[in-house]
């Protein structure tokens, strides 16, 4: 169980307790987090659950696969600390991880 | 007169309606009508992830129930829609109860093609389709069981893959003379018949007609002149729309629930989206029946645009995936006999694709392991890109400078 805070766009912030072994995406869509799309389910097949993970968390994540980080290379507003939050698995080492959401996820 | 929006169906269509009509301020009040016991579910796990026990049921969840409780929609599920009166504007359950709309969602899906002859229904043989199969299925996934699949499509290799891999004897059946026949170019349908074969699956195509033999029980799969032994046979040998419904009540229907651009069928007061229906793609230039998660998601869409006034035609580049052993097979658009294909990436690098191009346009691409390919393919294919072969072929020339 790791504690990841969950911004949306418009600053609205969503604390939750997310179980070891999900995604990053599952913890917010099924807690009703708007903002993360997730249309394959966690594929990484479709790009639209792109987050921006804070900074000092970067380097505690595992690092992105090739498909990550082409399917990333096509999302939008995509920056140095853009991730697909459906490859990112919740451990405790990640309690207290905190990411944010773009605009949009299309 | 009731503003109800009934939904017939409970799968990924309907829930991308619900949170569509919602997020468009429709506020009308919404009742889901699903057959199984479950909340919209995910279905491409049950022959990957959940088949091989590495997900729970509840992790399958589109939704969970709370974003229906906030959606205020009204959830019947386990009943079966018998009837469609659309002179009274209502449905009826098998209950015996009538609920009125305003607007219908037709979200009915599709059912398995089942086998018929004698023994089809002996216990040992089953079908993928749902949880509840699934559920039925995994007993009998232990270690040296002898597995027989018919159907080398995406589900009969998908359970093949995951079969092998949990120490199971696996032979498939496939009636066509390559697995993938139906879906994927001869290259792709090589590529994955030679990785199953290293992982120990027996692949028998041109299998001839297929019988089932035991007492009581599955004992034996003939398939032509052989017998293969087998306590567990899976089908897997494509599906069926869901229409009888739709048909039933006189709407026109033919191979699916005939729909427009914008997901509605002859009747102005219903709609209908996923696998269900048959549309116009006007980036394929032809009609098209998808089974697929992207049909569902983008056409229920266009669906509740439509309901909600708003109207966004569906106009998509199909897209697909299949995911076997570490491969990860992601497909666009649509090939048809004589389109030429143009290899990129070697195939034993386990990391290719193939692209099609009719008249020299890039209408489909098949990726293995090659997802620059596929993100970059689907736009060429949206944008009827003309690009030459040997750009396309080389993979030196970077996939970004062909966009």
């Amino acid at each position: 169980m790791a504690k990841i805070k969950y911004i949306e766009h418009n600053g609205k912030e969503h604390v939750l307790e997310v179980p070891n072994g999900w995604s990053v995406m599952e913890g917010a869509v099924k807690n009703l987090v708007p903002g993360i799309d997730a249309d394959c389910g966690g594929a990484c097949a479709c790009a639209t659950c792109h987050v921006y993970v804070g900074e000092e968390w970067l380097s505690k994540l595992e690092p992105k696969s090739d498909m990550e980080q082409t399917m990333l290379d096509f999302a939008s507003e995509v920056k140095e600390n853009s991730r697909l939050s459906c490859q990112i698995k919740v451990s405790e080492a990640l309690d207290g991880l905190v990411v944010r959401m773009p605009e949009s996820q299309h | 007169m009731s503003d109800r929006i009934v939904i017939v169906g409970a799968g990924q269509a309907a829930a991308q309606a619900v949170q569509t009509l919602r997020a468009e301020n429709v506020a009308a009040p919404i009742t889901m009508i699903g057959d199984e016991a479950y909340l919209p579910y995910q279905r491409p796990p049950l022959s990957k992830k959940f088949l091989a026990g590495e997900l729970e049921a509840e992790r399958l969840l589109i939704r969970p129930v709370e974003f229906y409780k906030e959606a205020a929609v009204e959830i019947r599920l386990g009943q079966k829609v018998v009837a469609l009166d659309r002179k009274a504007k209502a449905v009826r359950l098998g209950s015996g109860e009538v609920i009125p709309y305003g607007k219908l969602l037709l979200a009915t899906g599709s059912r398995v093609r089942r086998l018929g002859g004698p023994n089809a229904e002996l216990p040992g043989v089953f079908y993928l389709r749902d949880i509840a199969d699934v559920d039925a299925i995994r007993p009998h996934f232990k270690p040296g069981a002898r597995l027989t699949v018919i159907g080398g499509g995406y589900v009969g290799l998908e359970v093949a893959a995951v079969a092998a891999k949990s120490g199971l004897e696996v032979t498939v059946l496939e009636i066509a003379d390559r697995v993938l026949a139906r879906v994927a170019s001869p290259e792709i349908s090589s590529f994955f018949e030679a990785e199953h074969k290293k992982a120990g699956v027996a692949i028998r195509t041109r299998c001839g007609a297929v019988s089932i033999e035991g007492k009581g029980k599955l004992e034996a799969v003939r398939a032509g002149d052989d017998r293969i032994n087998a306590d567990l046979l899976i089908v897997g040998i494509g599906i069926l729309p869901n229409m009888e419904l739709a048909a039933d009540a006189g709407l026109a229907c033919d191979n699916g629930i005939l729909v427009d651009e914008n997901a509605r069928t002859s009747d102005p007061d219903i709609l209908a989206a996923g696998d269900c229906t048959t549309h116009p793609n006007p980036l394929m230039n032809r009609r098209l029946r998808l089974e697929s998660v992207q049909n569902a998601i983008d056409q229920a869409k266009a669906a509740a645009h439509a309901m909600a006034g708003r109207p966004r035609p569906y106009a998509e580049v199909p897209w697909f995936w299949s995911d076997q052993y570490d491969l990860k097979l992601q497909s666009a658009g649509l090939s048809e006999p004589g389109d030429a294909r143009v290899l990129r990436g070697e195939m034993s690098a386990r990391k290719f694709a193939v692209f099609h191009l009719r008249d020299g346009v890039v209408v489909a691409v098949e990726c293995v392991n090659a997802a620059p390919e596929y993100m970059i393919g689907r736009q060429l294919i949206a944008k009827k890109a003309r690009i030459a072969p040997e750009r396309l072929a080389d993979v030196n020339t970077p996939m970004k400078a062909l966009i």
